[in-house]
Order: C-alpha cells, then sequence, then structure tokens
C-alpha cells in the first residue's frame, strides 16, 4: 500500500475557492430555511450553477464521454463546500451516486448527466448502505416495473430515476413515476415516496447490484467529506461567536471549559479531514483499500458532523435554538447525514468482516 | 558533495553501500557510523550531518532497504529523547561545532539523551524553573533540582533548562543548555513509578560545570528553544509513521483473535469503534507528516497527541477487560531500572497502567487543549497574573 496524498492540491484548493465563492453568492442560509416552509424555489438556479456554469455535474465522467475527467478527490472538496453552505443541491445523488452507478455504461444519459442536462437519482432508501440488502422491484415479461420505494433522495429534483428492477437497472422518466415528497428532518435534502405502476424503462445496466453497489460506496466515501465540511462551519461559526459574546464581563470563548470542548472539536474536525481525504484519495486511485477507508470514513465522519452541530447549538446557547439561526440546518442535515448511506455501527459492522474481528 | 538529487533512487543507494559494507562482517557500530557518514541515518537532515537534505518521508525507503538486508539498526527505543527531541533542536539552534559533536554519536546510540526539563516547582508551568545557571568565565556554574527525568540513568546527556536572569519575567530569563550526565554534580535517583519500574528519576545538580560552548541558542533565548523541543517532541510522540494496527490497537486485536471465547457485544462495539479511532488516528498522523514534509512543526502536534494518549488509555483498558480473570494478574512489580521505554511491551497490566502517564508526559492533555484552543483557534489566553513579574517576585 503506497501512502496516499491526503492533502489538498491547488488545483483543489482553487476549486473550493470556486465552489465557496458562487455558494456565498447564492446559497443564502435565508433560502435553505425557507425550504422548510416549502419554498424550493432557489434550487433550480442553485443546481444550474453549481452543475452548469461550475461545470461540476461532470467531474467524476472522464473527458470522452462529455465529462470534466477529474476524480473523487475533486468531488470530495466539492462536497466539503457543499456540506459547508448545506446547499440543496442533488450532487451527491446524481453527480456522485447515479452517476457512478452507470460510468461504466456507453448510455448516452452520462453525457447529458455531465452536462447537467439531466439530473438522476438511485431509487433506493437513502438509508441504503453499499452492503444492505438492496431493493428490486418487479419487472413484467414486456419489461415493465411495478413497485414502491420510500425516502428516496435526490428524486424530486430528478428526471430520471434509476431503478434496480428484475436484476437490471433501469432508467425511468420522472413523469412516470409517482413522486410523493416526504416532510423530512432535512428538507435541505427532502426525501419523496417513490411508485411506479407499470413503468417503461430503459435498461442501462444488466447486472445491477454491482454497479448499484459502486454507486452507493462512492456515495458513503464522499459523503464523509460533506460531513467534514458541517462540521468545519459549526467549529468555525461557533468559535467566531464565541470570540465576540461576552458573559460576566470576558469574552465565553475565554472560559477555560469551553475552550477545552472547541479544542476537542478541532481535533476531532482534523481528524476527520484525515480520514475523508484517505477515502476520497483511495477512491481516486482505485485502492484496493477503498471498502476500509469508506467504512473507516463513514463511521467516524458520520458521529463527527452530528457532534459539531450539537455542540455548535449547545455554545450559542438560545440563539442556537431559533429558526432564525442556521444552525439547525446543520443538526438536520448532519443527523440525516448519518442515517444515509448506511449508518455507522452497519459500517463498522462491515469493517469487522474486512478487518477480521468477529464479535 | 554536491547537491543531491531530489528524484535519487534510496534503494539503489542503500545497495552500493551494502555492498561496501557488508552487514555480516562490519562491527555494528563501524556500521552505523558508516551509514551515518553516508547521509543515510536521517535523509532529511543535511548533508555532514547524517542525511541528505531530503523530505522526511523518504526515510521510510532508506529504513526499508537496511531491513531487508538484515542490517543492524541503531535501537532508536533507547534514545527516544535524543532522537525525538535532541536531534531536531540542536539541528535548528546549534552551531556547526555543536551539531559535528553530538549528532552522529547520538543518531547511533553510542550517546543517550534525556531532558531535564521538568521541576517539582515546575511542571505544565515550565517556564516557572527555579534551577539556576551563572556565569563563570567559558563555564556556567547550575544549581537546583530535576524531576521525572526519563532514562536519565542511562543518559551521557542531558538537554536542560535553567535561569540564567531571575530578574526577568520568567519566559525571557531562561536558557538552554547541553548538560555532561558525567559531570560529577549530577545524581540520579530512582523515581519507582506506577507500574513497579523506576523509569525516571529525579536529578539533583550541584555544582555542574557546563562549558559555554554547550549553550544551545542565545542567552535568554531558552524558552524559544524550548518550545521547539516540545513540538518536536508531541510530533515524536503523537504523529508517528506506523503501519495499520500497530502500537496499542495491534496488541488489543491480537488478544481479541486469539480468545473467542471471552469476546461480548459490548467488547465488540467499544473494540470496534477504537479501531476507527486508531486508523483515523493514524490517517492524522500521515497527515500531519505530510504537512510538515520539512521543517520545524507547530502547536498542531499537540492536537495529534491528545487524541494518542485518549485512544491508548481507552484500548489498554479495553484489553483487561477482555481478558477478564487474566485482567486481575501482573507480571512482576518488582522495581527495575529499564534500558528503554516500550509503552505497547511487557503485559497488559503494564499496557494498561504505563498508558495513564500519556496524558501527563510531554505536556498533560489539558494544557495541549489550552494550546489547541489558543494557538489554532485563536481563543482568549488564560489569565496570565505572572507574566510580567520579574521572576524573582514570584510568588512560589
Ligand atoms: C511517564 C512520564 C515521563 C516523563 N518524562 C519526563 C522527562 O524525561 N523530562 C522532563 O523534563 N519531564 C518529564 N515528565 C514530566 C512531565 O512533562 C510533567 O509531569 C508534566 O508537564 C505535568 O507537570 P506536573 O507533573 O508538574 O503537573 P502539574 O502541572 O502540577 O499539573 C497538575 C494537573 O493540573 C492540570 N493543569 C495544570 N495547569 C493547567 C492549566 N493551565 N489549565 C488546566 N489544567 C492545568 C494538569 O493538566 C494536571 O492535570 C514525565 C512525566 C511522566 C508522567
Amino acid at each position: 500500500m503506497s501512502e496516499l496524498d491526503l492533502l489538498y492540491s491547488e488545483v483543489e484548493e482553487d476549486l473550493r475557492a470556486t465552489v465557496r465563492g458562487a455558494l456565498a453568492d447564492r446559497c443564502t442560509p435565508a433560502a435553505v430555511i425557507a425550504m422548510y416552509d416549502g419554498d424550493r424555489s432557489a434550487v433550480p438556479g442553485l443546481w444550474k450553477t453549481v452543475a452548469v456554469e461550475l461545470g461540476l455535474a461532470g467531474l467524476l465522467v472522464p473527458e470522452a464521454a462529455g465529462g470534466a475527467g477529474a476524480s473523487a478527490r475533486e468531488a470530495a472538496v466539492v462536497l466539503e463546500e457543499l456540506g459547508r453552505a448545506v446547499a440543496p443541491v442533488p450532487f451527491l445523488t446524481s453527480a456522485v451516486i447515479a452517476t457512478t452507478a452507470v460510468a461504466g455504461t456507453g448510455a448516452a444519459l452520462l453525457g447529458e448527466l455531465a452536462a447537467g442536462e439531466r439530473v438522476a437519482a438511485l431509487a433506493v432508501p437513502l438509508t441504503t448502505g453499499p452492503d444492505a440488502p438492496l431493493p428490486a422491484l418487479d419487472l413484467t415479461a414486456d419489461g415493465r416495473i411495478t413497485g414502491a420505494v420510500t425516502s428516496v433522495a435526490g428524486a424530486l429534483e430528478a428526471d430520471v430515476l434509476l431503478v434496480p428492477a428484475g436484476g437490471g437497472l433501469y432508467a425511468v422518466p420522472a413523469e412516470h413515476a409517482r413522486i410523493a415528497p416526504v416532510v423530512s428532518l432535512d428538507m435541505s435534502r427532502q426525501l419523496a415516496d417513490v411508485a411506479f405502476d407499470g413503468a417503461a424503462g430503459e435498461l442501462v445496466v444488466a447486472d445491477a447490484e454491482p454497479a448499484v453497489r459502486a454507486g452507493l460506496r462512492a456515495g458513503a466515501a464522499l459523503l464523509a467529506s460533506e460531513q467534514v465540511g458541517l462540521a468545519r462551519w459549526c467549529l468555525a461559526e461557533t468559535v467566531a461567536y464565541l470570540k465576540v459574546r461576552r458573559q460576566f464581563g470576558r469574552v465565553v470563548g475565554g472560559f477555560q471549559a469551553i475552550k477545552h470542548r472547541l479544542a476537542d472539536l478541532a481535533i476531532a474536525v482534523d481528524n476527520g479531514v484525515a480520514a475523508a481525504r484517505h477515502a476520497a484519495a483511495a477512491l481516486a486511485a482505485d485502492d484496493p483499500d477503498v471498502p476500509v477507508a469508506t467504512a473507516v470514513a463513514a463511521s467516524f465522519c458520520g458521529e463527527l458532523a452530528v457532534t459539531a452541530a450539537e455542540e455548535a447549538i449547545q455554545l450559542h446557547g438560545g440563539i442556537g435554538m431559533t429558526w432564525e439561526h442556521p444552525a439547525h440546518l446543520y443538526l438536520k442535515r448532519a443527523k440525516a447525514d448519518q442515517l444515509a448511506l448506511g449508518a455507522p455501527g452497519s459500517h463498522r459492522a462491515r469493517l469487522a468482516e474486512l478487518v477480521g474481528l468477529p464479535g | 558533495m554536491g547537491e543531491v538529487d531530489p528524484g535519487v533512487d534510496l534503494a539503489a543507494v542503500v545497495e552500493r553501500f551494502l555492498a561496501e559494507h557488508d552487514p555480516a562482517t562490519t562491527d555494528r557500530l563501524e556500521f552505523l557510523r558508516a551509514r551515518y557518514d553516508a547521509g543515510l541515518a536521517w535523509v532529511w537532515f543535511p548533508e555532514g550531518h547524517g542525511g541528505l537534505g531530503l523530505p522526511a518521508a523518504r526515510q521510510s525507503e532508506v529504513d526499508a532497504a537496511f531491513a531487508a538486508a538484515g542490517a543492524p539498526d541503531n535501537a532508536p527505543r533507547r534514545n527516544v529523547i535524543g532522537l525525538g527531541m535532541a536531534a531536531p533542536t540542536i539541528l535548528a539552534f546549534g552551531t556547526e561545532e555543536q551539531k559535528r559533536r553530538f549528532l552522529r554519536p547520538l543518531w547511533t546510540g553510542e550517546e543517550i539523551w534525556c531532558q531535564l526539563f521538568s521541576e517539582p516547582g515546575a511542571g505544565s508551568d515550565l517556564a516557572n524553573l527555579a534551577t539556576r545557571a551563572v556565569r563563570d568565565g567559558d563555564e556556567w556554574i547550575v544549581n537546583g533540582q530535576k524531576v521525572w527525568t526519563s532514562s536519565a540513568h542511562n543518559a551521557r546527556f542531558a538537554i536542560l533548562v535553567a535561569r540564567t536572569d531571575p530578574d526577568k519575567p520568567k519566559h525571557a530569563g531562561l536558557t538552554y543548555f547541553v548538560c555532561d550526565m558525567t559531570d560529577p554534580g549530577v545524581d540520579v535517583r530512582p523515581l519507582r513509578q506506577i507500574t513497579g519500574e523506576a523509569e525516571f528519576n529525579e536529578v539533583f545538580l550541584t555544582d555542574v560545570r557546563i562549558p559555554d560552548a554547550y549553550r544551545i541558542g542565545e542567552v535568554g533565548q531558552g524558552w524559544r528553544v524550548a518550545t521547539a523541543t516540545l513540538n518536536n517532541e508531541r510530533v515524536a510522540i503523537g504523529g508517528r509513521a506506523a503501519p495499520r494496527e500497530s502500537g496499542m490497537i495491534g496488541k488489543v486485536v491480537e488478544a481479541w483473535r486469539s480468545l473467542p471465547e471471552k469476546r461480548t457485544p459490548e467488547l465488540h462495539d467499544r473494540l470496534l469503534r477504537l479501531w476507527v479511532e486508531a486508523e483515523v488516528a493514524r490517517l492524522t498522523g500521515i497527515r500531519l507528516r505530510q504537512k510538515l514534509a520539512q521543517g520545524q512543526p507547530g502547536p498542531e502536534g499537540a492536537a495529534t497527541k491528545v487524541t494518542f494518549a485518549r485512544i491508548n488509555q481507552q484500548l489498554s483498558a479495553l484489553e483487561l477487560e477482555l481478558r477478564g480473570e487474566d485482567g486481575l494478574r501482573y507480571s512482576d512489580w518488582t522495581m527495575v531500572r529499564p534500558e528503554q521505554v516500550d509503552m505497547t511491551g511487557r503485559d497488559h497490566g503494564y499496557r494498561y497502567l504505563r498508558a495513564k502517564g500519556n496524558s501527563i508526559e510531554g505536556g498533560t492533555s489539558e494544557v495541549l487543549r489550552n494550546i489547541v484552543a489558543e494557538r489554532v483557534l485563536g481563543l482568549p489566553p488564560e489569565p496570565r497574573v505572572d507574566k510580567d513579574v520579574p521572576w524573582k517576585e514570584l510568588q512560589r
């Protein structure tokens, strides 16, 4: 195992600055908060910026297929920034998970996804981990799909659903499905229940399982970077607030009990960066260590982001409990992310098999 | 000697070296000295001082090639303080003369080093130390008491911080020296510790004479030099390059795999969490090393050391619980003076007890959290009532 580079390259830092700049302009906390009151109007414009103007939808797609030919390392940096802004865009669900699932195909869909012309979602519950049992819908002899999948992320934004049915993976136009929005814990990645009544689809992958698992594995590996982005915001925002908030005649951030909690959080964030970078670098290098690296990053960063958001709220005091302050956006996303793509416990259970530590 | 090509094939360099110095027939010390002179001791050190001026990350290529050839190593565990703290400090702050005198026998292990920093009245608040050094011509005369000095009983030299100007505030009146442990004024007495053995010592310094040529850095600059030593210490403790499942986690998984009848779901859950944390800490150490590549570590080392201490303590506790009845037995309480410190050595009981020191030695975890909060996050400093007061006026 040669040592993977766990730092950020200059190109990656430039990419980060570009994404951060665009999000600062076009993804305000107020717009994300409005989504909890049913106003999703910010999503299409923001996605157009991310996918088309910045050209990020095709990061993981080879140039020959119409993409940017970048790697999981760059996608991870984008996710860090999207997490930092709790941006409500289907980058993870379409540009990472669905795109990876169809990456090996010559389907026209891949190029359309890369160009941001279409948006896809894999029709599995968001909680599905890369090694979990997969849902499979019924496929009739004449190739029609019937059945339902609950709690699908990215379906509301998608115009095509990738549906595992009868052993294959089918592309079904969104208008052929019944997509019912769910009132979700995290409205910045709102779920939907999806049903098909004899929908016609196009077979895109003959053997669905490896493709779906590859998509979910890439999703789980890179979700860790989103979680790092969430945690970084929580730490930075809390530190900044406690440097100015005064009580008892002193800056609150000067009390040692607070300093030590923030130091512990800073140490944990630093650890999370290493874990997430390692998973992304392993994925980018197609390293045999990907399954272990993913399980480690998913287990660690899933809990890190929740801890960071909980600390942010506690250490903001009353203002942290309000609708107006964005801290709650981070807690809701972090908690939903922790259950997404396999909960930390399921990643550790998988790890036990991978590294030979049976119970 | 010309500049070394950064792309140099180090395995080939080692091979050429081995062709001229057959480890099977060369005397061990001669072999190690020749290795130092060839720049293959620590490749990130400059040429002429055991290195080739290459990135530190490339050391592993050299070590692997020597290990594969069955060559003797410099027994690094015997000289942890010398290699991890004294050497980088001498490299950064020493004169050419000092580098030439000290570094080679330090690296080969001919001369073991210890660290005379802590005192009964100055632990976390190291800058408060009271050991006095008074100038006498070309020499300094040193008097005071040091404590918790690991390996002082094996050491030929010590890095020492002493007060040279009590009229200045505490940080400003310190100077850094190399102390010859064979000086008749040095009295080393064993201090028995929690494990039963005496790994550390009390060291009484009575009219010890130190030549001015053994001063590292300027008079009054001791705090700055000591800070560099401590930053290196934390990286040495927490930021080691190590393979997966090495160190304490290695001991625990070994026990887990060999004791299927002792496993419980509760222990399994804790083991897996700690496996993840140990792996993440290892990756963090790798990342820190990549970041430092060269140059002096800053406060980041504090973070890795806090994590290292916590995980070691939790892991060693878990092993005791896993072993059940066996966890109640201890190998041997006999007072011995160990040749080297191996925190993962001996038995589970020793590891459990020795790990308690991990959050105290090299800066306590509380003090390191202060450092992270203040120097990494920029939070307000702790109140320092004694900062600008002449040291001699402080209440002790
Ligand atoms: C195994 C071992 C080996 C050692 N080897 C060496 C050696 O070779 N050379 C050497 O010079 N020293 C050595 N030490 C000493 C070590 O560096 C000191 O013990 C350490 O710095 C703590 O100092 P102290 O023991 O005086 O504790 P104190 O400083 O008295 O601390 C007591 C408690 O107060 C806490 N505390 C102190 N200040 C603060 C603060 N500002 N904020 C919050 N909490 C605070 C500490 O965290 C600790 O919990 C060794 C120690 C151990 C355990």
